[in-house]
């Protein structure tokens, strides 16, 4: 099946009560495979067409302070016109999960995969977490929405538009029985349905208590670490896959190590199969988890590794890209210190990135072509 | 404190003195026994109300954004629904009203009043209109009346204010074939309370545009949004009637209506229409006011 | 601090706008005939229609009739005057 209907067959086993969608490209293929799950009687969600992402968000807020279980899905600039409300429902600790499939932002125009709309929305208070493939974008679907639950905080599960949305891969499809106890029922009793004790969600908080409420959220932000990490390891035991907060992929003698996010990862192992035929030392570091960003695990996965490439599908402009900065930054953590680090733009707007470009980023590191200008695989 | 009235909305809130709002709040959420769930967007009722850590509201009350009030209502009556497929019978669905200023009704909240309108969620949106952005400060809205001194289009030596027309909210709602919409006037809380109780036993969307004088921006003392209120309709400025199944009935019909001096002479912000230079503006505002009330006359003779 | 910002009514932690006044309605008991006309503008629901006790009685002689008149919450009334505007029977006064 396709990225989107591995979402689409992950939430029809979540059965969200509530699905407010507005359809953009990539993310389509999610609602509109639901929509007919649907129609066919396989679901009984209340789904809303609203009339913009703006009031997809919204709505799914309301669903969602109304004590039941509330999702929705978008993409670019759907989520850049949702933005306003997205650090809101961080902010009131809503466990909303909202399915990406990432596509780059406008102008010019391009309905192709990369992270440039989730980059952007990156320190909004939403845990994001990246999918190599459709059986990642599945898994990760569940993982989020327990996690959500858990801990009530946003969870964006994130693939690559078309590069994975759209491509038919093979996906393990767990029992609808192991899904259901695995994320259980939505349980709250702060609700707007709750009279008895009525809420006000949604306060006015001014100078002398805004600070702390930030605080807090960070504190939290911190704890959904932890909880991812064991919500991974408890999925494992019903699945069998490991997921965690990133994958070593043949590192452990390595000496030229690669780090991204996404689909493109796949390719990366390809072409380090080969130069590994090649006898070459080449690894790479594929990040899942990419908020809240495991520093010091980074730090210590990298620590051993001389030359680093990080791999970024996002451009910042006027800026390094952002996960080259957390990498650098997670580099701080690593004992020994002795790293040469290079930069490099690729995929964006959906261009394909080939096998011979990332073995051209391991010849420019194994030559030592390293330096802190930032490099384009166009 | 009046026990029947703070039942749902306490008082200890920081509205202005004077001010109409709470007023409007409690009628509307007076005509009903059942549950009632607010949804309500940023603005004057909001920021007053729900200052951290007090909260004024006795009912479930949401705010998030600005512009979002309708499509917050929207989220809550699909988890109703979600519920009642659940639940059947035993789950008895509450009330949904959202509230919003003029700012978050007529401008930034009109589209996801549309999409709530045209989607036939259940639940009440009315619109407190005093005319402009009045929790910032005074600004000029779709609202405000034409001729209205505001901050952001302010009477000066060349100008004399705003000079567009008010949009019309109520035939852009009407528009969207929903079954009951109302203007009311918060000078007239037995009138407001009548139809906000036949509002909130419409099943589907409905809609209120309750008039709200605001002694701050209009620039009145704070004893008169009453006064001013009943002049507005007095004068047909802003006649108080009722669209039922595209059916319009006019509630009081004004027999000699008082000529618009009486209405904006009360005011701060229409002060400078007195100025010799800005005479022709008067007229055209009694001329509009004559012409909106004649098409309302024929609309309410023909349904 | 809660979660979220969620917060539920607590009365006392509301201000009392009752300081806010500087000027102060008064019910003349002699006018006041217990229309309740004041009672719904009134923006903070501060008026409720009450019979005076006895007590009451002997502190103000005007407070004869044996009905319920405007009673005014003062710790929440603001002293905006509306009720002062709309009373039929210019029953009520604002003081200093």
């Amino acid at each position: 099946m396709t990225g989107g209907y591995a979402v689409a067959e992950a939430l029809r086993q979540i059965h969200p009560d509530v699905m407010a969608v507005y359809p953009i490209t990539p993310q389509t293929p999610i609602i509109e495979t639901y929509a007919k799950m649907k129609a066919d009687g396989l679901v009984e969600t209340e789904m809303v067409q609203v009339e913009s992402e703006h009031s997809a968000m919204s709505a799914t807020i309301g669903a969602s302070a109304a004590g039941v279980r509330a999702v929705t899905a978008s993409s670019s600039q759907g989520i850049l016109y949702m933005a306003e409300t997205l650090p809101v429902v961080s902010g009131l600790g809503l466990p909303i999960v909202m399915c990406v499939s990432s596509r780059a932002l406008s102008a010019p125009l391009n309905i192709h995969g990369e992270h440039g709309d989730v980059m952007a929305v990156r320190d909004m208070g939403w845990v994001e977490m990246f999918a190599e493939n459709a059986q990642d974008a599945y898994d990760q679907t569940i993982i989020a929405l327990r996690l959500a639950e858990k801990v009530g905080a946003p969870v964006m599960p994130i693939m690559d538009g078309f590069h994975t949305s759209h491509t038919t891969e093979r996906v393990e499809v767990l029992e609808d029985e192991i899904v259901r106890t695995f994320v259980g029922k939505r349980q709250t009793e702060e609700s707007l349905l709750n009279f008895k004790d009525p809420i006000t969600i949604g306060t006015l908080a001014l100078q002398n208590t805004y600070f702390e409420f930030k605080m807090n959220q960070e504190k939290l932000m911190q704890k959904t670490k932890s909880a991812f990490k064991t919500i991974c390891s408890e999925f494992a035991k019903i699945s069998g896959r490991k997921h965690g907060f990133f994958e070593e992929y043949a590192m452990d003698d390595a000496e030229s190590v690669i780090v991204m996010m996404g689909a493109t990862a796949g390719t990366a192992k390809e072409a380090i199969d080969k130069l590994r035929a090649k006898g070459k030392k080449v690894g790479l570091l594929k990040i899942n988890l990419y908020r809240p960003f495991p520093y010091k695990e980074v730090g210590s996965a990298l620590a051993h590794i001389r030359k680093i490439a990080v791999l970024d599908r996002a451009i910042s402009f006027g800026a390094y890209p952002p996960l080259y900065q957390d990498v650098m930054s997670s580099l701080h953590f690593s004992a020994s210190q002795k790293h040469d680090i290079a930069s490099y733009i690729y995929g964006l707007g959906g261009r394909d990135t080939m096998q011979s470009h990332i073995e051209k980023v391991f010849k420019d590191l194994e030559e030592g072509e390293i330096d802190n200008k930032i490099k384009y695989l166009q | 404190m009046n026990k029947e009235l703070s039942k749902k909305l306490s008082s200890g809130h920081a509205t202005c003195a004077g001010c109409g709002i709470p007023a409007i709040v409690r009628t509307v959420l007076g005509a009903t026994d059942e549950d009632v769930i607010v949804s309500n967007a940023t603005g004057c009722l909001e920021v007053t109300t729900t200052i951290y850590p007090s909260t004024s509201w006795k009912v479930p009350y949401i705010h998030s954004v600005f512009g979002n009030a309708a499509a917050t209502a929207a989220g809550i009556d699909a988890a109703q629904k979600a519920i009642s497929k659940k639940n059947g019978k035993k789950f008895k669905p509450a009330k949904i009203v959202a509230f919003g200023g003029d700012g978050g009704t007529y401008d930034i909240g009109l589209q996801a009043l549309s999409g709530a309108l045209e989607r036939g969620h259940d639940f009440l949106y009315v619109c407190y209109d005093n005319g402009g952005y009045m929790n910032t400060g005074g600004q000029r809205s779709g609202a405000t009346p034409y001729g209205a001194n505001t901050e952001t289009v302010p009477a000066g030596i060349e100008s004399f204010g705003k000079t567009q027309q008010r949009k019309d909210l109520m035939e852009i709602v009407k528009a969207h074939g929903i079954k009951y919409l109302a203007q009311a006037n918060a000078a007239y809380l037995p009138d407001l309370k009548r139809k906000a109780q036949k509002a909130l036993n419409t099943p589907g969307p409905s809609f209120l545009l309750v008039l709200q004088p605001c002694t701050q921006v209009w620039k009145f003392p704070t004893s008169q949004y009453v006064a001013v209120g009943k002049l507005a309709t007095e004068t047909n400025f802003w006649p108080l009637y009722e669209i039922e199944d595209g059916k319009y009935t006019i509630n009081n019909v004004v027999k000699n209506p008082k000529p618009i001096e009486e209405f904006l002479k009360t005011q701060g912000r229409f002060k400078h229409l007195f100025a010799e230079k800005n005479k022709d503006v008067v007229v055209e505002i009694q001329k509009v006011v004559n012409e909106n009330m004649e098409k309302l006359v024929k609309k309410a003779q023909i349904s | 601090m809660e979660k979220g910002g969620i917060i539920k009514h607590d009365l006392n932690k509301s201000p009392k706008t009752g300081n806010w006044r500087y000027v102060r309605p008064e019910v003349d008991a002699s006018k006041c005939i217990g229309c309740t006309t004041c009672v719904l503008p009134c923006p903070d629901a501060s008026i409720e229609m009450r019979r005076r006790s006895k007590e009451e009685k002997k502190i103000s002689p005007k407070l004869a009739q044996e009905k319920e008149i405007a009673d005014i919450d003062y710790e929440y009334c603001k002293g905006c005057g509306v009720c002062a505007q709309v009373c039929p029977m210019k029953a009520i006064v604002m003081k200093k």
